[in-house]
């Protein structure tokens, strides 16, 4: 029981502090909090999944399990005493902000940007066009996607977009199933994958090679595949004009590299693998035709121009010539935008949380909204790489310093950390701990060591349960029969 | 990174001025919000010129009784216009060779924000942070890494 007298954030009376998102920046936060000299914090973490890591475990693609490793941090992050997780516990559905308000001090909101940005273009909700968000979430096992369907049994597949998300699908398919079988991809997509009769994977990107947002590692590993050939036309990796100059005037050597890169591909004859990946340039969807059936057949593309904008940026321009591209596969990876959470300021033109600096904002005055805050994709929208998260939780947390040093903080009726548990278990009597997670943790590695792969996942909500011995396998059926 | 990653954590609030308020009003905006530059706006909302304190000193320098100048007279109307789509990388380089602090960024005619170069500064320092960090992840052989390195 907390000492009402002491004052806040010291042994005897800690700040509480709710984390949304147990992704990259909620963890960030979470090890900036517990930095504080002098700072008695206890903090809980909540997830609408039941596993931790957000996009580590449901984004970063199964090949790149280097990047992974970054767990292991996030693991003693979690070791820390004054940490609890809560997963399977969804802002909205199980808790409101008036439950957080009633527990916590400060609040911060980390859900990352969930949903995929349309293409705006006829012919986009036809049956095979997909965004490439959904297919990412399915092949990495993500509880609510593990059950759709993606037609791979098409020779043609076109993926929008050249950013990472792009260029992780294409890798995905292009990859042979050998490959595959050694990653921790989840088993329904491993399966899935072996039976795909995809032979050729166009990546389309609205610039030019030199403003395409992959980095020179990405498009490096591309040419490396060992069952799929990359073609470049030379017309599209050539430099134009404008890009020339600019190139000219401040030198890059990464964009210089990447450029090399892609015009050493141009040049490349295929060796016969069993697929291509066709990198195109300067292309941008305007229309997907469909069968009688509704199905995706063929993407008609404009080509587009560059033009710099007053403050230096080139940008695509459509000019009067298409092309049409038969394929029967569309993922579209343009972007994201955040979901709002029930009872959070919403910034609908940014696809963000309303705020500033990561003080969440009242959509009336203005001003702070006491005791929230936000940080990480749903406080800035969805740049840079996993890092940048950590710099950007850290504003956020100098802010919630500052305004605890204010005594600027909520002041919750119970603050304890037991009444908060017990309102959880009331809300949600399956909630997943951290210790949950330990052990589903090596659960799926040893899993993955008996068939030679860094893990098998759980993709099911029951499996997870019956794994951890909460619930019996078969009580659905029971129930069911019972009924 | 483009300009939209530093608008959306700027909360929506643009401070403007028109041309024919006078230097006083603008200074007392300046001084109570805390900001280095108004972006002057016509009826329609249009940005037609930039106050920043630069053109306050120069003024200044000159002209004793400034304070009861108009904005429209010393503003700078030059304007360099960004939009929520251009990358960081040229907006720096157009920023430092035009020697331009504060850009007003529109979509279209509409004002939607300003950035300065601090902003811009402080976002590719927060990006190669963040680079450096998984990079250095990437390396990292930790013994209590659940996953093998592949």
């Amino acid at each position: 029981m907390a000492d009402a007298t002491a004052p806040l954030g010291s042994p005897g009376r800690p700040l509480r502090v709710a984390i949304v998102g147990a992704g990259p920046t909620g963890f960030y936060a979470a090890d900036h909090l517990f930095g504080q000299p002098d700072l008695a914090v206890e903090i809980d973490m909540f997830d609408r999944l039941p596993t931790p890591f957000g996009l580590v475990r449901g984004g970063v693609a199964p090949d790149h399990q280097k990047i992974k490793t970054v767990t292991a941090i996030f693991d003693r992050i979690a070791a820390h005493p004054g940490f609890r997780f809560f997963g399977h516990v969804e802002l909205g559905s199980d808790l409101g902000v008036e439950d957080l308000r009633a527990h916590y001090h400060q609040v911060f909101y980390a859900t990352g940007a969930q949903t995929d940005r349309r293409m705006g273009i006829p012919g986009e909700d036809l049956k095979g066009s997909h965004p490439a968000t959904e297919f990412v979430a399915w092949y990495n096992g993500h509880l609510d996607y593990r059950d759709r369907e993606f037609d791979l049994s098409v020779e043609r597949v076109a993926i929008v977009g050249v950013g990472n998300v792009a260029i992780d699908v294409a890798r995905i398919l292009c990859r042979t199933p050998e490959e595959l079988a050694t990653t921790d991809i989840a088993d329904h997509a491993l399966a899935a994958l072996r039976r795909s009769r995809i032979r050729e994977v166009y990546l389309l990107g609205r610039r030019g090679p030199a403003q395409a947002a992959f980095t020179n590692p990405e498009i490096a590993e591309l040419g490396e595949l060992a069952g799929a050939d990359i073609v470049v036309h030379p017309d599209e990796a050539k430099l134009d004009d404008l890009t020339h100059a600019a190139l000219e005037q401040t030198p890059d050597r990464a964009t210089a590299k990447k450029i090399e890169i892609l015009q050493s591909y141009a040049e490349r004859q295929p060796s016969g693998k069993p697929r291509i990946l066709i990198v195109r340039f300067l292309v941008s969807p305007v229309e997907l035709r469909g069968d009688d059936a509704g199905k995706v057949v063929a993407i008609r593309l404009v080509r587009n121009e560059l033009y710099a904008t007053p403050a230096g940026t080139l940008q695509p321009r459509a000019t009067d010539q298409y092309e049409d591209l038969p394929v029967g596969l569309v993922f579209r990876s343009v972007g994201y935008h955040g979901t709002p959470l029930p009872g959070v300021p919403f910034n609908d033109s940014w696809g963000v949380i309303l705020n500033e600096n990561g003080r969440v904002l009242d959509p009336e005055t203005h001003q702070p909204r006491l005791g929230e805050y936000t940080g990480g994709w749903i406080k800035r929208g969805p740049s840079g790489v996993m890092g940048t998260n950590k710099p950007d939780a850290l504003e956020t947390v100098e802010c919630m310093m500052e305004d605890l040093e204010a005594g600027r903080t909520l002041a919750p009726e119970a603050e304890d950390a037991e009444a908060a548990e017990q309102t959880i278990r009331q809300r949600q009597p399956l909630y997943f701990s951290y210790e949950d997670w330990r052990k589903l943790n090596e659960l799926e590695v040893a899993r993955g060591q008996a068939v030679g792969r860094p893990r098998v996942k759980f993709t099911r909500i029951d499996d997870m349960l019956a794994a951890l011995g909460r619930v019996q396998p078969d009580s659905e059926l029971a129930g069911a029969s019972a009924g | 990174m483009n300009i939209t990653s530093i608008l959306t954590k700027k909360g929506t609030a643009v401070f403007t001025a028109r041309p024919e308020q006078t230097l006083r009003d603008a200074l007392s905006l300046l001084a109570q919000h805390n900001i280095g530059a108004l972006v002057v706006v016509d009826e329609a909302g249009r940005p037609v010129g930039i106050l920043s304190e630069r053109d306050i000193v120069r003024e200044a320098a000159r002209n004793e009784e400034l304070f009861g100048k108009t904005v429209g007279a010393i503003m700078t109307r030059e304007l360099t216009l960004g939009g929520p789509q251009d990358d960081l990388n040229s907006v720096a380089n157009v920023m430092t060779a035009r020697r331009i602090r504060h850009l007003p960024v529109v979509d279209g005619d509409r004002l939607i924000g300003i950035i300065s170069i601090g902003d811009v500064m402080k976002a590719q320092r927060d990006e190669f942070q963040g680079e450096v960090d998984t990079l250095q992840i990437q390396l990292l052989k930790d013994p209590a890494d659940p996953i093998r390195p592949r």
